[in-house]
C-alpha cells in the first residue's frame, strides 16, 4: 500500500503541477493565483485550505469592506470608545471605571439548514467573542426573521431555532432581554437569525487578539477538535442555496453550551490572574482564523504543532484540522513562566487545555504536522490583505416604480366600525402579536442583573449594584422600509433602536450592526447594501454614536430571489441609576397620555398596508435625526427627573399598537382623543418617526409641558389612562380582555 | 452574630452568584462550596442552586449527586443540616433521595420562564417560617425539567404529613402532579422546590417583586436564634 507523502511546503514547491481543489474550497481562479503569487509556489494543501476559508466573503469582508470602511471615516468625534472596528467586539466606556463590550453576528445559513444547532452555535460563537475582550458576559439579545408565519417552513424553522436559543443561552447562564421576531415570506428559505451579546468588565481587563513576546506560548483550550463545520465559512455562509446541491449539514457545527459554561469561567478566572497576553476564540474558520489573526496582530510570527492539537476523531487530516469549526474552542497566549497556572485552572474546571505552539521573533506563521512543515506563510496576507471586490453596484430600475405605487393612496377604513375591525386585526397580526410564546422560552432573570427585558423597549441589565449603574440595549430593522429605500430604512433601523434606548431613560452611546443581504454580485442587491452603510454611517455621524463593530452576511437568498435589503442596529446606552428606569407598562390610572413629535400620513411599508392590503410600495418614513436626539434628551431628561412613569416608543403599527401594548402590559386602560388637525386613522395608524407616547403623572403636567415646549419638541395631550378598554373618542372602543385575546392567541395558534 | 450560609458551585451552576446576594440581602454571609471539595467549611446551612450541573447530562441532577460535597452534605443533612434546592439543586435533592420524588421533561416540552403565582403551604420549615401559611406569592420559574412526580403512596404521604411546601396556582406551568412546586423532608430541614427564591429579592430587579427573599430571613432567624 502506498501513502501520498505529506503535503510540505519543499513538496509544494517540488511539484508545481499538482492541481488542488481550490474552486471546490469556494475559491475563484483570480483568488488561487493571488494565493499562488503571494507565496510565489503552489500553496500546500493546508495552505490552501487556510486562505480558502480567511478569504471567504464570511471572513474577509471582501464585497462589503469598501463600503464598511465609511463607519470609521465618519465616525464621530465620542470619548466612550475604547476599542474599535476590527477586534472580536467593540468596547465602550460606560462610567465609574466599567466597559462594556457588546456585539451583533449573523447565524443566518446554519439555521436553515439545522435550525437548533444553528441557532444554538449562533449564540455560543457572540459569546465567545465577548469573552475574548476579557469581560463577563452579561445578556443576550436575539433579533430573528422568518418567513410568512403561516408557511409550513416557518413551523420547522422556528421553534427549532428559538429552542436552539434558549438551549444553548439558557445553559450559559445569560439573561435574554430583547430582539424580535419579525415574519416576512422574504425570508423564506432565508431566515435571519442574528444574535447579539453584552459583556462587562473594568477598564484595566480589556484584552486584545495578539500574539506579542517572543517565547510566548500558545495555548489551545476548551472541547476537542472534531470533523463538524469544515467549511462552514466558506461553503456554507458565503454561497447561495441551491436545491441542486447536496444538503450542507456537514458544515453546521454541534453545540455544547455546558463545555462553553465551563470556557467562561475558567477564562475569566485566568483573566482576574493575569495570565493572558492575547486571546482569541474560534469561531468562523477554526484555527485557521485564530492563528492567522493572532500572529499578524501581534508583533512576531508563530510557531504551530498541528499534532498536539486535541482531537475528537483521530483519522482527521491537518486540512480538516485547519479547517474546522468545532465549537467551544479558545486559543490564549500566554508567558511561559504562567502557563503551568493557566493549565491549572483549566484543569479545575475539567477544560481540557495544551500548548500548540508558541510566539516567535519572525514574521511567519508555520505549522508542523508529523514533523513537515505544511504552512509557511505571512499571517497578514491571509487574515487581513485577503481579496477586496469594488463590486458593481447600480440603483434596480424597478425601485422608481416600487416608490411611485404610494401606500397614502391604499383605500382607507370608512367607518368607525371598519377603523375598529382594522385596528383588532393589526394587534392580533403575526408582527404585531405577543411573542410571549417564543420570550418564555428564555430565561430573562439569571444573574439577578436584568432591570427589564423584552417586551420593553430596551433590555436594561444594572452593572454596579452599589451605584445602580447600568446598560441598555435594542436591536432594530425594518426590511420593509430597507427595500422602499435602502439610504432611509438603515437610518429608520437606527433611529428606532437609538429611540428605544432612550425611552427606558438610557443614553445612547455606541452601535454595533448586522447587515443582512441577498448576494452581492446582483448589482441591484450591492446597490441595496452600498445605500445602507452609507445611511448608516451618515446616520451615526449625525446622532454621534460611532460603529464599534458588527457583522455583514451577504448571499441570503435563494435562486434570484433575494430578501429585503435588512440592516439590523443594535444601539448601547447608559444609565446612571437603573432605578430611573422608564418601562412600558401603564402605571396608574389618571395619568396624562402624550404624544410626542409630529404625525404625518406616512403609511409606505407600515404594517396596516401589509396587513390590510398585502402591499409594499412608496417611501417609508422620514427621518429626522436632530428630532431624534431631542426626543431622546426629553425622554432621558424626564425618566431622570421623575416626569414620566411609562413610555413606549412608536413604529410598526403606529400609536394604537404602542398604547395596546402599554394597556396590557399595565393591565389599565386607555381613553384616547384624537387631536385637532388629524383623522382618527392617520393619528393611530400612521408610522411617523421620531414619536413616543408617555404617561405623565398629572402633579409632573406643568413642568414636563414646560420641558417640551422650552426645548422645542410638540407635545400633544391625547388622553388618559383609564379603565378596562382602550377607547377612542367617537370611534371605537375595545376591551383588555378582547384585545388580550387578539394579541396573544396568534402565535401559540401558528407554532406552538 | 449572623448565620454562614453556603452554596455550591458544580460546574454548570448558573445561580451561584445570584443565591449568594440574596443571603448578603437577606443579612447572612454566604460561603462558596466547591463541588470537588468535601468541606463544607463548617457552614450553618447549604442552597443548591439552579442551573445545568454537569450539563444536565445523563438526567438533570444525577451526576451531580455523586460529586464529592453532595457526600458530606448528604450525611450532615440527614442529621438535622438545614439544606434548600432551588430548581437544578431541587432536581439533585431528590437524585440524592434527600427529597421523595423526580422531576420529568416539562408536559408541553419546552423551556418555560415566567412570573409564577405560588401559595405557601407549609409555613413551618427551616426555609420558610417567614411566610404564613396560605400566603400567596409570585415567583419567577425557569425550568426544562419540572414536572414533579412520585408514586401514589407517596403523593399520598406527602399530602397528609403536610409536606407539599408550595403548590402551583392559577397555572400548572409544567404538569407537576398535584401543582407541587416544592416539598419539604418529615423534619423540615431540607426543602426544594422548582420557582426561583433568589431571583425575587430586590424591587428593580427581575418582576420586581421581593416575595423570594423570606426564603432567606427565614433561616437567617431560625439559625441566629438557634
Amino acid at each position: 500500500m502506498s501513502r501520498t507523502p505529506l503535503d510540505t511546503v519543499e513538496h509544494a514547491a517540488a511539484t508545481p503541477d499538482v492541481e488542488l481543489p481550490w474552486a471546490e474550497l469556494g475559491l475563484k481562479k483570480d483568488e488561487y493565483e493571488r494565493v499562488v503569487e503571494i507565496l510565489g509556489r503552489r500553496p500546500t494543501g493546508a495552505e490552501l485550505a487556510m486562505y480558502s476559508v480567511m478569504w471567504s466573503e464570511h471572513c474577509s469582508y471582501k464585497s462589503s469592506k469598501v463600503h464598511l470602511r465609511q463607519f470609521g471615516e465618519k465616525a464621530p468625534e465620542s470619548d466612550a470608545m475604547l476599542v474599535g472596528i476590527g477586534e472580536n467586539a467593540g468596547v465602550v466606556d460606560v462610567g465609574q471605571g466599567y466597559a462594556v463590550t457588546f456585539k451583533v453576528e449573523s447565524h443566518n445559513h446554519p439555521s436553515y439548514v439545522e435550525p437548533y444547532q444553528g441557532a444554538a452555535t449562533g449564540v455560543g460563537g457572540i459569546v465567545r467573542d465577548i469573552i475574548a475582550m476579557g469581560a463577563r458576559p452579561v445578556a443576550v439579545v436575539d433579533p430573528l426573521r422568518f418567513g410568512a408565519a403561516d408557511h409550513p417552513d416557518t413551523k420547522r424553522v422556528l421553534p427549532g431555532v428559538v429552542a436552539g436559543i434558549g438551549g444553548y443561552g439558557n445553559c450559559l447562564g445569560l439573561p435574554n432581554i430583547g430582539g424580535e421576531v419579525v415574519f416576512d415570506a422574504c425570508y423564506q428559505g432565508n431566515p435571519l437569525v442574528n444574535a447579539g451579546a453584552i459583556g462587562v468588565m473594568r477598564h484595566e481587563d480589556i484584552h486584545l487578539a495578539k500574539a506579542s513576546g517572543a517565547g510566548n506560548k500558545v495555548v489551545l483550550y476548551g472541547a476537542r477538535t472534531g470533523g463538524d463545520g469544515i467549511g462552514g465559512a466558506s461553503i456554507l455562509a458565503s454561497e447561495t442555496f441551491d436545491d441542486a446541491k447536496p444538503s450542507k449539514r456537514p458544515a453546521v457545527q454541534v453545540g455544547d453550551p455546558f463545555q462553553e459554561k465551563l470556557l467562561i469561567e475558567c477564562t475569566l478566572e485566568a483573566f482576574r490572574e493575569k495570565l493572558v497576553v492575547g486571546i482569541q476564540d474560534l469561531g468562523a474558520a477554526g484555527l485557521s482564523c485564530a492563528t492567522s489573526e493572532l500572529a499578524s496582530n501581534g508583533s512576531g510570527g508563530m510557531r504551530v504543532t498541528l499534532d498536539d492539537v486535541p482531537l475528537r476523531d483521530s483519522t482527521l487530516s491537518p486540512e480538516e484540522i485547519l479547517m474546522s469549526e468545532s465549537q467551544e474552542r479558545m486559543c490564549a497566549v500566554v508567558e511561559p513562566e504562567k502557563v503551568d497556572r493557566f493549565l491549572e485552572i483549566c484543569e479545575k474546571w475539567d477544560v481540557i487545555a495544551t500548548v500548540i505552539g508558541e510566539v516567535t521573533d519572525g514574521d511567519r506563521l508555520e505549522i508542523f504536522w508529523h514533523g513537515g512543515k505544511i504552512v509557511d506563510v505571512d499571517p497578514r496576507t491571509v487574515a487581513h490583505e485577503g481579496p477586496v471586490y469594488e463590486r458593481p453596484y447600480a440603483r434596480p430600475e424597478w425601485q422608481d416604480a416600487l416608490q411611485a405605487d404610494d401606500a397614502n393612496k391604499l383605500p382607507r377604513p370608512q367607518t368607525s366600525e371598519e377603523l375598529k375591525d382594522q385596528v383588532l386585526k393589526l394587534v392580533a397580526s403575526p408582527n404585531q402579536a405577543s411573542k410571549k410564546w417564543i420570550t418564555s422560552q428564555y430565561d430573562h432573570f439569571v444573574q439577578g442583573n436584568t432591570v427589564l427585558a423584552q417586551p420593553e423597549d430596551s433590555g436594561m441589565i444594572r452593572v454596579d449594584e452599589e451605584t445602580g449603574l447600568g446598560v441598555a440595549i435594542a436591536t432594530d430593522g425594518n426590511g420593509r422600509y430597507a427595500k422602499l429605500d435602502p439610504y432611509t430604512g438603515a437610518q429608520l433601523a437606527l433611529a428606532e433602536a437609538y429611540r428605544n434606548v432612550a425611552t427606558t431613560g438610557a443614553k445612547p452611546l455606541a452601535v454595533s450592526d448586522c447587515l443582512n443581504f441577498g448576494s452581492p454580485e446582483d448589482p441591484a442587491v450591492m446597490w441595496q447594501f452600498a445605500e445602507a452603510v452609507r445611511g448608516l454611517a451618515d446616520g451615526c455621524l449625525q446622532l454621534g454614536t460611532p460603529v464599534t463593530g458588527g457583522n455583514v452576511s451577504l448571499y441570503n437568498q435563494t435562486g434570484e430571489a433575494a430578501i429585503h435589503p435588512t440592516p439590523v442596529v443594535a444601539v448601547l446606552g447608559v444609565i446612571d441609576d437603573v432605578a430611573r428606569r422608564t418601562p412600558v407598562a401603564f402605571q396608574e390610572e389618571g395619568q396624562l397620555l402624550y404624544l410626542l413629535g409630529d404625525t404625518r400620513e406616512e403609511f409606505g411599508g407600515s404594517a396596516w398596508s401589509q396587513v390590510i392590503h398585502d402591499h409594499l410600495g412608496g417611501l417609508p418614513p422620514a427621518v429626522d435625526l436632530e428630532r431624534e436626539r431631542l426626543l431622546g434628551e426629553i425622554l432621558i431628561s424626564a425618566s431622570r427627573d421623575g416626569m414620566i412613569d411609562s413610555a413606549h416608543d412608536l413604529s410598526d403599527g403606529g400609536l394604537i399598537q404602542a398604547v395596546v401594548e402599554s394597556a396590557l402590559l399595565g393591565g389599565k386602560g386607555a381613553r384616547l382623543v384624537v387631536p385637532d388637525g388629524l383623522d382618527a386613522f392617520t393619528f393611530l395608524l400612521s408610522e411617523s418617526a421620531g414619536r413616543a407616547v408617555v404617561a405623565v403623572p398629572r402633579s409632573e403636567e406643568l413642568r414636563f409641558n414646560d420641558m417640551c415646549g422650552a426645548r422645542g419638541l410638540p407635545a400633544t395631550r391625547i388622553g388618559v389612562v383609564d379603565g378596562d378598554a382602550v377607547a377612542v373618542q367617537g370611534e371605537f372602543s375595545l376591551s383588555l380582555a378582547e384585545l388580550r385575546e387578539a394579541h396573544e392567541a396568534t402565535i401559540p395558534a401558528l407554532l406552538a | 452574630m449572623t448565620a454562614r450560609i453556603g452554596v455550591v458551585t458544580f460546574p454548570g451552576s448558573l445561580d451561584d452568584r445570584d443565591t449568594q446576594r440574596a443571603i448578603r440581602l437577606a443579612g447572612a454571609e454566604p460561603v462558596a462550596l466547591w463541588h470537588k471539595d468535601k468541606d463544607l467549611k463548617q457552614v450553618d446551612a447549604v442552597v443548591l442552586c439552579g442551573g445545568f450541573s454537569y450539563g444536565d447530562y445523563l438526567r438533570a441532577g444525577a451526576i451531580a449527586r455523586f460529586s464529592p460535597v453532595m457526600e458530606s452534605l448528604i450525611e450532615q443533612a440527614k442529621a438535622g443540616l438545614p439544606v434548600l434546592g432551588i430548581c437544578n439543586g431541587f432536581q439533585i435533592l431528590t437524585e440524592a433521595h434527600l427529597l421523595p420524588g423526580a422531576m420529568l421533561g416539562n408536559d408541553h416540552l419546552h423551556f418555560i420562564c415566567r412570573d409564577q403565582k405560588l401559595r405557601v403551604e407549609n409555613a413551618e420549615t427551616s426555609w420558610t417560617s417567614d411566610y404564613r401559611a396560605g400566603q400567596e406569592i409570585h415567583i419567577p420559574l425557569k425550568n426544562m425539567d419540572g414536572r414533579y412526580v412520585a408514586d401514589q403512596y407517596t403523593l399520598d404521604k406527602l399530602e397528609a404529613e403536610g409536606r407539599v411546601a408550595f403548590r402551583y396556582l392559577d397555572f400548572n406551568p409544567n404538569g407537576s402532579l398535584n401543582d407541587i412546586a416544592g416539598i419539604t423532608n418529615e423534619a423540615g430541614n431540607v426543602v426544594g422546590l422548582m420557582p426561583h427564591p433568589e431571583h425575587a429579592v430586590e424591587p428593580l430587579i427581575g418582576t420586581g417583586r421581593t416575595d423570594g427573599l423570606p426564603f432567606f430571613t427565614s433561616i437567617l432567624k431560625k439559625l441566629v436564634n438557634a
